[in-house]
């Protein structure tokens, strides 16, 4: 393996270990629901600062059912890795189709010369 | 992470608004400026954006024992400046305040100015600063991105703490409460991006050394001198 591949391998294998590790060492435990959002602890902070406190807006769409909004979270996740995808793709062909055509400049004018 | 629909009282919510409305209109100038001049960078652009995308679906465990996001904007404000990480930050705090019911429109303000304002030019800064001293780029792209992250969370829960200070304690008191809620689970998150920018900034190295010179990032051989000059300003 390039050591380039073996670098961005240790990377991702990092940032899957810093996901991981909180789920292993069970850092939710101590909580009533382990592992639940940041914003949704934060509404419940709200109402014990302020009890009285009532939402004067709620959302015009509001994904029916968790399926349906892990859904639309794996949409999110799948647009932008695609885009990105295509961009590496893109890039990657671009520099191959070019190598290909100064190899092929070269045979040719080495064809000539003989 | 974005504070939720409804959770800002309405003062605050404009407040917010009108603070982050010109940052926006501004960025969107840089923006359609940025596509007029270079239109080969539109392909960059796009992908800058689809990291935003991707790392804030990306809801993570952290040591706190709560879930919480990424939020994607160190890379591109090291990239195209900050400006335009306003206007592809905003587009993707739209999209899930519209669809997600994830963040909101009554928030949309104040969510704009901590992940697409004050995150990209935190990260941003502090890329810049690391590269004057010559530290090597990479180790200048974590930290960026890491600060670009963790910042964001603070104005959250500064946000927040304005807005709802502690009856007893007051504003530090009801910070201290957020700050942990936000910031404290956002650290390995913060690392996590890092590493992820990282990763894809190897990535852009790789595959559009023309690109990242044009836009400064890596410099030209010959005008080194100059180019740090340029970048310094």
């Amino acid at each position: 393996m390039k050591k380039n591949t073996k670098i961005n391998l240790l990377l991702l294998l990092a940032v899957v270990a810093l996901a991981v590790l909180p789920l292993a060492l069970g850092l939710g435990d101590h909580k009533k629901e382990p592992f639940t959002g940041a914003d949704g602890e934060a509404e419940t902070a709200i109402t014990e600062i302020e009890p009285d406190y009532k939402p004067w807006f709620s959302p015009l769409y509001e994904p029916p059912s968790g399926e349906i909004e892990s859904a639309l979270f794996s949409l999110q996740a799948a647009l932008g890795a695609g885009v990105l995808a295509y961009y590496f793709g893109l890039r990657r062909g671009r520099r191959q189709g070019e190598r290909q055509a100064r190899e092929r400049d070269a045979e040719e004018s080495t064809a000539e010369r003989a | 992470m974005h504070i939720a629909e409804g959770f800002l009282p309405p003062a605050h919510a404009v407040a917010w608004g009108v603070a982050s409305a010109p940052f926006v209109v501004h960025g969107v100038r840089a923006l359609t400026r940025e596509v007029r001049e270079h239109p080969e960078s539109t392909l960059l652009l796009g992908a800058s954006g689809a990291f935003t995308f991707v790392l804030s679906a990306l809801k993570l465990p952290s040591v706190t024992g709560s879930c919480s996001h990424p939020t994607g904007t160190g890379l591109g404000a090291i990239l195209f400046r900050p400006p335009i990480m306003a206007v592809l930050g905003t587009i993707t705090l739209l999209f899930q305040a519209l669809l997600l019911a994830h963040g909101g429109l009554t928030t949309l303000g104040a969510n704009v100015f901590s992940m697409a304002i004050v995150g990209p030019w935190a990260g941003y800064a502090v890329y810049k600063l690391l590269r004057r001293y010559d530290v090597p780029l990479m180790v200048a792209v974590f930290f960026g991105a890491f600060f670009a992250d963790l910042s964001t969370y603070c104005v959250t829960s500064v946000q927040l703490a304005l807005a709802f200070p502690d009856p007893g304690s007051g504003f530090v008191g009801a910070l201290g409460k957020f700050g942990t809620i936000f910031a404290v689970t956002q650290i390995p998150l913060a690392v996590s991006e890092g590493l992820l920018t990282v990763l894809v900034m190897r990535l852009l190295v790789q595959s559009s050394k023309g690109e990242l010179t044009r836009l400064g990032v890596l410099l030209a051989k010959k005008q080194s001198v100059t180019e740090t000059e340029v970048a310094a300003r």
